[in-house]
């Protein structure tokens, strides 16, 4: 049988860097196939070539037998390669029809088919099983997995081939997930080859039919999902065993230190209280919109305070200058739109909250400023040429790094951590972790948000659920399992107690 | 050590400079005339620029922040209107000047308030206030230019602020040009090395990384505005000192003039990136290509068109040299 997509020999660099080295992957027909590694591996710039967006130095692309050229990421659309990129790309004050046939909008003489261009949107959306959305709905009211099926709709309306997501599940709570598994299983069942690039591993398994590894530029391996095991792939993507990936709490959490009672928002959370002492990691899970979020927002004094208290030493105001001031700390969620400046250097972002620490009389000693930065630098790994370098030049686990080093050089004591780990390599998932267990050990609190549960389990001390804006249920790690939490996250857990 | 030669804004500054000599160039040499570069000629040129070059300092800060104001062109109208409305009044020079200034801070603080504490986008706001000084302005001089000449002659003391200035002198340069040069100066050290001047670049370049760093954003911006406005002022002091008369219907379009100085030298109006020399640079160029359009007797309307020629081609080289470093 012809493989639908091949890409041979791929090779290619950006100044310095060798980002991909005689890399081959091979895609049958109706085939899922996981695309593994960790970040800075060449996945992206591998799927960049393949979408059209990026020439290969040397290299054959070819779609069922025939060599292909790529111009851009319109012809690859044409030819049938439809990329789903991990950051949304919708027009968000255009209706979902609009954006789903944006740039091949039906049209006679430049006049769009309107009654063409609805009955399209409808078609893909019903693959999709999401028939009830309406298409003259604006995508800015939809939520993030309502989005990701308007972007797939919009993959489904070329008649795509191929289709290739960009971690797609990265913001989806496990029931959109196991939504979206449908449809790509619906794709796949009509013959469409679907690559699949992800962090989750247990998702690729579920998933995938074949996989394929990428480190360093190369392919370290592929085969059949079937009989590779988790320690299999984990050990191609890193090149090494990894152990112990979680820092296991051996700490007893001492004084109070934060205090929050009946927080709310003014959508979420909803009268939220709960009482992080030093040296406690207190984890945060619950579904994407359950208001975790929110939770840390409200209280950091990013977004608007309807009701409650916050108590920790002499904070006044839950306002970020004030919360930074007594020693409290975020971390952002979204570590490009909100937590750095990508356009300036390391160090800045490293000192930006503090610049007093760095200056006299409200002038920078640049002296001071570097010599900061290069201790962080060296003190958490970050892989950077110096504080001078843009931000924007680094991978995301070190981008991370800096984030955070934001947080220890402001000298905090409460670290508002929101999806610390998100779209960061294994190793740099690792080297967070053990920072944050070293933070612990210190004395100060940690409040850490994630929708990821393994690394919940395995970093807390202490864990809350939120549904709907509230906190729910509050206990120590031990008395968790994953299924629990799901349970009390999903609300399956009342309908449970209430049959009883 | 390399880092200590700050070698990128270094290039930065490279292309409004090569910029200004190709201009300087052109005009030299395309005709018989060497008036352009006769010492009485360079000091002409820089009290020309001043008015421009004062208006781009307090634009650079905005622009930077990831503003825009429309006002200035209308703020130094009105300054210069409040300047000569006070001499008629026999305020002593001093007491001119601190109010010319404090007009021009006051209008910014306006905008700035409005922009802040409304969260209108700065473009409506100060089209508003553009339209607000000028009729002001208008208003006070009764539709017609002040004159104190009639009172005091043209001797009034501040004409003295941008005289011209006898070229064998040992500084040969009239005290405003001086006041510009170290503001200018200043206002470099403010922006590179001052926290007030980080906090700006870090509102411009992400306001919301600004805010979770607790940066008081909206402080911050009352403040730009606020500091813009005085130096709109102090450049409406500068007109009036140069014109000699307060003219309510002068300065229509400087506005534009200086944000074109500013983005001629390098700045985004996005927001994130400038330079305050870039902007000098800039504000040299405009006044270069006006002069040298005027020793040349070339009509009016040409130099419209070069200058908008000008503005066009300095964006499209940095966009060029943008897209250049982002495929790498």
């Amino acid at each position: 049988m012809t493989p639908r997509l091949e890409a041979l020999g791929i090779d290619k660099r950006f100044g310095a860097t060798h980002a991909l080295r005689e890399a081959s992957l091979v895609i049958a027909p109706g085939e899922v196939h996981a695309l593994i590694g960790e970040n800075g591996a060449g996945k992206s710039t591998l799927m960049k070539v393949l979408s059209g967006a990026c020439h290969p130095d040397a290299g054959e692309l070819r779609l069922d037998g025939k060599a292909i050229r790529l111009r851009n990421p319109l012809e690859a659309r044409a030819q049938g390669i439809a990329m789903i990129y991990q950051e949304l790309n919708l027009a968000p004050d255009l209706s979902i029809a609009e954006n789903v046939l944006l740039g091949v909008e039906p049209n006679r003489w430049g006049w769009i088919d309107r009654k063409q261009r609805d009955a399209r949107t409808q078609a893909a959306l019903d693959v999709l099983g999401v028939g009830e959305l309406a298409p003259d709905r604006p995508v800015g009211g939809l939520t993030i997995a309502e989005k990701q099926l308007v972007e797939i709709a919009r993959a489904l309306a070329g008649d795509p081939r191929v289709v290739i997501m960009d971690e797609p599940t990265s913001s989806l709570t496990s029931e959109e997930t196991a939504k979206l598994f449908a449809v790509i299983r619906e794709l796949r069942r009509q013959g469409v080859s679907v690559i699949y690039i992800s962090h989750f591993l247990e998702e690729c398994q579920d998933i995938a039919d074949r996989y394929t590894v990428v480190r360093d530029g190369q392919v370290a391996g592929s085969g059949s999902m079937q009989d590779a095991t988790m320690d299999e792939l984990v050990a191609l993507m890193v090149g090494r065993e990894v152990r112990d990936i979680y820092a296991l709490p051996t700490r007893t959490p001492g004084e109070p230190l934060l205090k929050v009672s009946a927080l709310s928002g003014r959508d979420r959370p909803t009268d939220v209280s709960f009482t992080l002492r030093a040296g406690e990691i207190f984890g945060l899970a619950g579904l994407v919109g359950a208001g975790r979020t929110e939770t840390l927002r409200v209280l950091f004094g990013l977004d608007h305070k309807q009701g409650g208290q916050v108590e920790h030493h002499d904070l006044r105001r839950c306002q970020p200058k004030q919360c930074l001031d007594a020693g409290i700390g975020m971390l952002s969620e979204n570590r490009k739109e909100e937590g750095l400046v990508l356009e300036r250097s390391v160090a800045d972002n490293l000192t930006l909250s503090d610049y007093q620490s760095v200056s006299r009389w409200g002038w920078i000693r640049e002296g001071a400023l570097r010599q900061a930065a290069t201790r962080w630098i060296s003190e958490l790994a970050v892989k950077a040429d110096g504080p001078d370098q843009p931000i924007r030049a680094l991978s995301g686990g070190n981008q991370q790094k800096i984030a955070i080093g934001r947080l220890l050089h402001h000298g905090v004591d409460v670290l508002l951590l929101d999806e610390p780990t998100r779209g960061i390599d294994v190793a740099s998932k690792q080297q967070v972790y053990q920072r944050i267990g070293q933070l612990a050990q210190e004395g100060k609190g940690i409040v850490f948000v994630s929708s990821y549960l393994p690394e919940l389990l395995g970093v807390c001390d202490t864990i809350g659920v939120m549904r709907r804006g509230r906190l729910i249920a509050v206990k120590p790690t031990h008395e968790w399992t994953e299924h629990d939490i799901m349970l009390q996250a999903t609300g399956a857990q009342r309908s449970l107690s209430e049959s009883h | 050590m390399m880092n200590v030669i700050p070698w990128r804004s270094i290039k930065q500054l490279l292309e409004p400079f090569i910029g200004l000599i190709v201009v300087l160039a052109l005009l030299g040499f395309s005709g018989e005339s060497s008036t352009l570069f006769a010492g009485s000629t360079w000091n002409l040129l820089l009290v020309q620029t001043v008015v421009i070059a004062l208006g781009a300092m307090g634009m650079t800060l905005v622009i930077i922040s990831g503003g825009i104001d429309l006002s200035a062109g209308s703020v130094v109208a009105l300054t210069s209107v409040v300047g000569a409305k006070l001499i008629l009044a026999g305020w002593p020079l001093p007491l001119v000047i601190l109010a010319c200034i404090l007009v021009g801070g006051a209008t910014g603080l306006i905008s700035g308030m409005l922009i802040a504490g409304l969260r209108i986008v700065p473009f409506i706001v100060t089209l508003g206030m553009m339209g607000i000084a000028r009729g002001v302005a208008k208003w006070l001089a009764n539709n017609q230019t002040v004159s104190y000449s009639g009172k005091y002659g043209h001797d009034h003391p501040i004409g003295t602020l941008l005289e011209r200035t006898d070229f064998k002198h040992f500084f040969p340069l009239p005290p405003g040009v001086w006041a510009t040069i170290i503001l200018a100066i200043f206002m470099v050290l403010v922006l590179r090395k001052s926290i007030f001047g980080r906090h700006v670049f870090a509102i411009g370049s992400n306001e919301d990384t600004a805010r979770l760093c607790g940066i008081r954003v909206r402080l911050k911006k009352m403040m730009i505005y606020a500091i813009a406005g005085l130096f709109f002022g102090l450049a409406g002091l500068m007109q009036l000192s140069r014109l000699d008369l307060g003219d309510p219907t002068a300065s229509v379009g400087l506005e534009l003039e200086i944000i074109a100085a500013v983005v001629i030298g390098g700045a985004s109006l996005s927001g994130g990136t400038g330079s305050i020399l870039g902007s000098m640079i800039g504000a040299l160029i405009i006044s270069v290509l006006k002069l040298g359009a005027t020793i040349k007797g070339w009509e009016n309307y040409a130099q419209e068109i070069i200058v908008g020629i000008v503005i066009i081609v300095a964006v499209c080289v940095d966009r060029l040299k943008a897209g250049a470093s982002r495929s790498d």
